[in-house]
This record gives structure tokens, sequence and C-alpha cells, in this order.
């Protein structure tokens, strides 16, 4: 397998041809912070906490690190400016949707005190649609009875009612759930 | 027919097709595209068609059921040939009078032409028609001279002469390169050099690789390429096969969304006649290559249009986009390269190969080449299709083919891109149509949607409107477009009902830049731009309903009042009946009052108030004047009529 090196916030690192700015920060020991990112589940590319900026020739570009696919001779920043405002905007997005879970630490970390989306009428739902639950069923255990229903801003995870005697009680939905939305749905359900 | 194994016999089928026509002595495109349609022109073809035969004229005019002329607001259209007599607003009982004077005697029916406003006076010919006069009708005016659902009529016109020309004649590289040097760049929007895609993906590792048409139109108001593909299905079909042979694809699909029946049954017709003549399947026209064609049927939505949301759909997944930093060119479908036009960009490929690049470089502007075609619509005088060459301003085609704003209403703005784009006002109506000032103004060429908008156009609603559709449209994938979504809907919601705070500029601006930077797809990045827009270039607007609770058009509900000017009212009790809520007071001669707190501001008595006394008004950031019940209407004093005016 060839290899590619790049260059992550000075640091030189080699990978694998088709491993991805996230996999070389790893090996690099450079931390990029995830929120739909799970070891063993292909990338999704969705919650975009894990955006980096990228230096070609003269040109910046924000990509997303999980997906972007580690290039030789590129370089990388995990931690400028626009990067730290762009991780503060999903948090704040995100804040009022799942109080609970990993958002509230990221928020410590990243100088939020609040979320200016905060307000009465936005009932926490407890879910950021990091798609773990659904992407584990369908990827790892190979059954779809946890999906995505709706769109837009209706998207939502839900029991796939058709596939529910697909279910090998594995748990693993419950436990990969951070924001904490697993076990109410597994409740309004009577799972 | 039977089916085509060399160029030769195409050649001979097309002197038969056109030896036949030559025995007609006229003929009449009768318009069935969409605007059209719903004025009633399939009775009027079906009334030709048997008008025709009980005079007597079977066998010397010919009836046609065409594709759309443009000129939707005057519609149905018809336009007699050789003389392209143009007739507008045509009625069934019309019908055995043009039958009988044009198609018969080759007189005109005078009272069926299209009267120019400015001169007053009546046009003959459909080509002297202000609206068509500064078009181009480079495709659309193919459509006058094709049924599209006959092949015959297609091929009669000189189609698929291109197809034989790049079969025979040319490389699979010198069709790229002649693509490229016609500069021809993406119709669908984005404005890609198209050259340069055939050749990524020509040159992309992986069999087999795919061309594919996005039809799957769904900007609110743009139906441009619904009328391509239900009027002249057989152009794209040509482009795309003229595609897969440069390309080197044997598998072409054509992504239309379902809600285009027409235009599904059309090009479903024209692959099946394609492929009976030997134009499509295996060893076209006798050759070597071989090539075939699905249709594949969007089921309605609109993110679908994005090139790798296309293509997970047309696996038989959900529509949502991948990220793409490897392009659909070089994975796509399948992760096989996959090359993605749009209607109008696949019919203009026949033109080139046939014209040239150099010809095809002498229209547009040095960037933009070539004609566009726009769905003008909105709040102007003429409605329609309309396509022009690159390089044309604005305000042309808003005043000159659109004949201005309807209503004597003043211009306020127009957008372009559809929920992409951007809004523009009318200090920058003197910018060209172009891709690249399109952009820099903070709109985008987009498909061709056109919406043009007046004076009593709310510009923080239209923000509103398409930030709505988009919540409903979005994938819901990617934080950014989802959740930006959802809160820019809140913010301007908000604006709109006067609960604006101040900072709620500054926060939508700083979420449209975070959507543009972050979100995943063509879709999120673009997707604040009808709001950055609008405060660009409409800011007042948005501060006055923050800061004086005024909707300065009178638009948004919760910050108008209707009331009624005891001065105008003559007490006729119309807005009395109306109300659904028993809101207006006031009985015979006495002056109507509505009560504002009952008033659910719906705009009834707004619309009933007649003309001539316009009593009803709309109130914004003022308070409503207390007028005492009991008050007597004005009498006209004696001379008032004459000062008044």
């Amino acid at each position: 397998m060839q290899k590619v090196t790049l260059e992550i916030d000075g640091l030189k690192v080699s990978v694998e041809e088709g491993k991805s700015v996230l996999d070389a920060a790893k090996k690099a020991g450079v931390p990029i912070p995830t929120l739909c990112y799970h070891d063993e589940l292909e990338p999704f590319g969705a919650c975009r906490f894990c955006m980096v900026e990228i230096i070609r020739g003269n040109r910046k570009r924000l990509v997303a690190s999980c997906v972007y696919p580690a290039e030789d001779g590129l370089v990388v920043r995990t931690n400028t400016d626009r990067v730290k405002e762009i991780r503060r905007m999903i948090i704040e997005l995100l804040l009022p949707l799942a109080p609970a879970g990993p958002l509230r630490e990221l928020a410590r970390r990243y100088g939020v005190k609040r979320s200016r989306f905060e307000s009465e009428d936005m009932q926490p739902t407890h879910c950021t649609l990091c798609g773990m639950c659904v992407r584990y069923c369908s990827e790892v255990v190979k059954y779809d009875a946890v999906s995505f229903v709706g769109r837009g801003v209706s998207k939502a995870v839900a029991l796939t009612p058709e596939a529910q005697d697909q279910c090998v009680f594995c748990r693993k939905c419950y436990t990969i759930c951070e924001a904490g939305r697993f076990p109410m749905l597994a409740e309004e359900y009577s799972v | 027919m039977r089916r085509l194994a060399s160029r030769e016999e195409l050649e001979k089928l097309r002197e038969e097709l056109r030896g036949k026509m030559e025995k007609i002595e006229r003929w009449v495109a009768v318009c069935s595209g969409p605007g059209c349609h719903v004025h009633g022109s399939g009775e009027v073809a079906q009334a030709f068609l048997k008008e025709v035969e009980a005079q007597g004229l079977g066998d010397k005019v010919k009836v046609r059921a065409t594709g759309c002329h443009g000129f939707c607001e005057v519609g149905p259209v018809a336009v007699i040939f050789p003389e392209r007599y143009c007739y507008t607003r045509i009625r069934v009982e019309d019908v055995p009078r043009i039958v009988s004077t044009t198609l018969k005697e080759g007189e005109v029916v005078e009272d069926l032409l299209y009267v120019d406003e400015t001169t007053g006076k009546k046009v003959l010919r459909d080509e002297d028609i202000p609206y068509y006069k500064f078009q181009h009708r480079l495709l659309l005016g193919q459509h006058l001279e094709i049924d599209p659902e006959d092949i015959g009529d297609y091929i009669a016109a000189g189609g698929y002469s291109a197809l034989a020309k790049a079969l025979f004649d040319m490389k699979p590289e010198e069709i790229i390169e002649e693509v490229k040097a016609a500069r021809l760049r993406g119709r669908g929007g984005g404005g890609f050099p198209a050259g340069i895609k055939w050749e990524t993906t020509r040159n992309a590792p992986g069999d087999p690789k795919y061309v594919i048409v996005n039809a799957d139109e769904g900007d609110p108001g743009a139906y441009m390429d619904r009328g391509i593909l239900e009027g002249n299905p057989h152009s794209v079909l040509e482009g795309l096969i003229i595609g897969a042979i440069a390309i080197g694809s044997p598998q072409g699909f054509v992504y239309v969304r379902q809600e285009y029946p027409i235009a599904v049954k059309n090009m479903q017709r024209a692959i099946d006649q394609a492929r009976e003549i030997g134009l499509l399947g295996e060893n076209i026209l006798g050759s070597d290559f071989s090539f075939d064609v699905k249709i594949h049927m969007g089921a309605g939505a609109f993110v679908s249009g994005e090139s790798s949301a296309l293509m997970t759909a047309i696996e038989g997944k959900v529509g949502e986009p991948r990220p793409k930093y490897i392009r659909t060119a070089v994975k796509g479908v399948w992760d096989k390269p996959s090359n993605l036009n749009n209607v109008e960009t696949w019919a203009n490929v026949p033109l080139i190969i046939n014209n040239g690049a150099k010809w095809y470089t002498t229209i547009g502007t040095d960037n933009s080449k070539g004609t566009k075609i726009f769905s003008l619509v909105g709040k102007v005088k003429n409605t329609g299709l309309v396509e022009v060459p690159m390089g044309v301003t604005l305000r042309k085609i808003i005043f000159d083919i659109g004949g201005g704003i309807r209503g004597n209403k003043k211009f306020k703005a127009v957008q372009t891109g559809g929920p992409s784009g951007g809004v523009i006002p009318e200090s920058l109506l003197g910018i060209a149509v172009d891709y690249d000032e399109l952009d820099q103004v903070g709109s985008m060429m987009g498909s061709g949607g056109m919406i043009v908008m007046d004076e009593d156009t709310c510009m923080v609603d239209v923000a509103r409107y398409y930030v709505n559709f988009l919540s409903d449209e979005s994938c819901g994938k990617c934080v950014p477009c989802r959740e930006g979504l959802r809160q820019a809907s809140r913010i301007l919601e908000r604006i709109c009902a006067g609960k604006g705070k101040e900072g709620d500029i500054e926060l939508l601006e700083e979420l449209g830049s975070f959507m543009r930077d972050a979100s995943l797809c063509a879709l999120g990045r673009t997707a604040a731009n009808p709001v950055l827009s609008t405060i660009k270039y409409f800011r007042g607007e948005y501060e006055a309903h923050i800061l004086e609770g005024k909707c300065p058009a009178k638009v948004c509900k919760e910050l108008i009042s209707y009331f009624i000017d005891p001065a105008r009212c003559k007490a006729c009790g119309q807005c009395v009946r109306v109300c659904p809520v028993d809101a207006i007071s006031g009985g015979k001669g006495l002056v109507h009052i509505i009560d504002q707190d009952k008033c659910v501001r719906c705009g009834s008595c707004f619309a009933v108030c007649p003309d001539k006394f316009r009593a009803v008004v709309k109130l914004s950031g003022e308070p409503v004047p207390e007028v005492a019940p009991g008050t007597k209407i004005r009498k006209k004093a004696k001379g008032e009529k004459k000062c008044r005016k």
C-alpha cells in the first residue's frame, strides 16, 4: 500500500493512502474532537465537529477531517480561529436539543457559557442525530431495527416496527448513544 | 419505422420525411407547454385536428401539438407556418375561423393577434412580438417545429445528425475537445465546465461509466427543464448519447421527478422510439457503439437534485448527499465514474457538435457562452420561458421582454437561482446574465428561476419563505444545514411576528456564514443565500421590523392593521358582509369601523373594497386612528371630483 505524508499542526505523519485526515491526526497524536465518529463505523460526515482547515498552495479550505482523504503534501490546521468558531456554533446549535451528554463538557472546553438559541419552546430531544444507533445496527449487527425517519428539521431516529423481530437485543444502541435519546426511545416503544 | 443500420439510412429516412413535409401547405404549432396546457391548449389542439378534417384539409394541413413556445402569459398560443402568424389566447370556438381563414386561405384573423402594449399595434408574426424579439431561442425555437411525440419530426428537423457526426466523424477525445472549446457550462446552476467534467469521467478508473440527465427540477417557480423535456425530449437524448460516446459509457439514466408526468411520458416515448429505430441499444446506426438509457423517477425530494444525493437515489437508497471530497465524476453511481449534467446542458450538445464550438462561442460573454433559459415569473407583466444569450442585462429581461411590473407597481427585487440564490435590487439590474457576475452580487445563475417582486413584497417574508422551504427539503443529515435552518427559521418567524430582537440580524449573518463554511453539500452551503442577500440589500426592512415594529411592504400579518378611512368609506357594506369574524360594524350611511381586537387580519375587507373607493387601507408601524361609532359618511362636495383628480 502506498503511503502519503502530510503535516498536521506542524507534525509530519505518514499514513496509508485512503486513510482520512482524522486517521492521520490520530496517528500523529493530534486530538480532533468528534460527535458522530465511531471506530467501528464508517465515517458519516454529519456533525461537522471534526472540521479542520487544509492548505494547498495558497488555497485554504474547511473540510470534515473524518471523510477528507489524507493526501501527500497536505497541510492541516486543526485549531484555527475559524475552526473554533465553527465548533462553538455547532455546540450552541445542539445544546438546546441535547443538554446532557458530551456537549456539556465540550461547551465548557470551548468557552460556550450558554447557547443563544436556547428558548422555552425548544424542548430537548436528547438526540443530535449522530446516527450511531442507526449505523451500528445497520453496519455491524446487519439489521435495520433502528432507522432515520423524516427529513429536514423533522428528521428523527425511530425503531423500525417491521424489523423488530430482527432485533437481536445486543443493546448496543443503548450504550452507543451519548446524548441520552436511546433509552427514552426504547421506553416510548416499550421495548 | 425500420431499424437504421447506417448513417446513410438515417439520411435517407430524413429525406423521406422531409419529402412528406413538403406536400403540406401549412401547418399550425399549437403550444402545449405547461403554461398553455393549464389555459386549455389540449382542447384547442383537439379542435384543430377535428376542424381540419371537417374542412377537408387533412392532406394539406398539419396540426402539431408542440412543446412550450415561451409566452405563457397569453396562452394558449398557436403559430401558423410558413407565415409565422401568431395567435394568442385562443379559445376552442376560435378554431373554425382560424382554420377557414388562415390555414385554408392564408388570411389573418385580426382579433387574435397580439397587441403591443406600448405602440397599441397588432403584431403579425411571433418573432416580431417584443417578448420574443429580444430573445435568442436556440433551444426553445426548435419546439415550434416538433411534435414531441414523433421522432420523425425531430429527424426531419435535422435531429440525430449530430449523433451521426459524433459517431462516425469524430474520436471521443475530439468530441470532448469540441465541448471544451465551446466552453459550455453546467446549466443546472453550478456552471462547472461540461467538457472538463466529461474528461474527468472519461479518464477516471473504473467501468462501466455512467452518464446521467439531472431533471430533478424543483426550484419554486422554475419550469425550464420541464419545458424542454416535454417539448423536445430527443434533443436531450441526442446530447446524452453523444456524451456517452465521448465518455465511453454503455448506460445512461434520466433522473426525472415524478411530479412531471408529461415529461416522464414524453421522455420514455422518445427513448422507446430511438431504440426502435436503432439510435439506442446495440450497435447504434450500425457502429460498434452500444448504449441504452433508463428513466429513474424521483420520489419528491428536492435535495435529490444535488449530484451525490441523486446518485445515491439511483442506487435505490434514500437520496442523501454524500461527503463529496471525491467527485461523482470519479466515484458516482455504485462508486463508478458518473457524469451528471442538467437537461438544458445536454440539449445544447447537439447544437455544438453540429455547428462547431467556434459558432457557439460567438454567443454570450467571455466566461459564459451560449444561451440560458429562464422562467420569468412573479409580478412581471409577461410571464413565461425566456431564452436569452448570456450577457443580456436583467433589466432587459424584466422590462423589455417581461414588459415591466404588473399594475403600475414599482419594481423591488428579482430573485434568481431558486432557494440557493439571492435577491437582486433595482440598483443592480444593469448586471448581465453571466455565471460570474451573478455570483459576485450574492445571487447565482441557478437553474433559471427568475421571480420578479414588486413594492408589495416584504423581503423578510421572502427570506422566511425560502428558509422554511429548505427546512423541509434539507435531508437533515448534517448539523449546520439542519440546525442552522431550524434556527434561521425561528429567528425570521420571530422578526415577521414583530418579536425580533436587536442582534437578530447579526445572528442571522453569523449563522449564514457558518452554514456556508460548514455544511456537507451545496444545498446547505447555499441555503443562507436568500437570508444573506436580503439582509445585504434590504437591511432597512429588517431593522424596521425589529426596531419600529413596522413592515414597510405591509405584508407581515402581525405588524399590520386594517383601517377604514372615514373620508373614503361609502358605507356599501361589502366589507361587513365578508368579514369572517364580524369585526366590522356600521350601517346605512355610517362609516364602517373595524374592531381591531376582533380583526384577524385576513385581508378580506381589503380585497372586496371597491377600487373606486379604496377605503380599506393597511397600516403598519403607526397607531390606528380612532373613529367614533355612528360617524356619518362624507357626502361628495360640489366640484370635488375635479379637484381630487
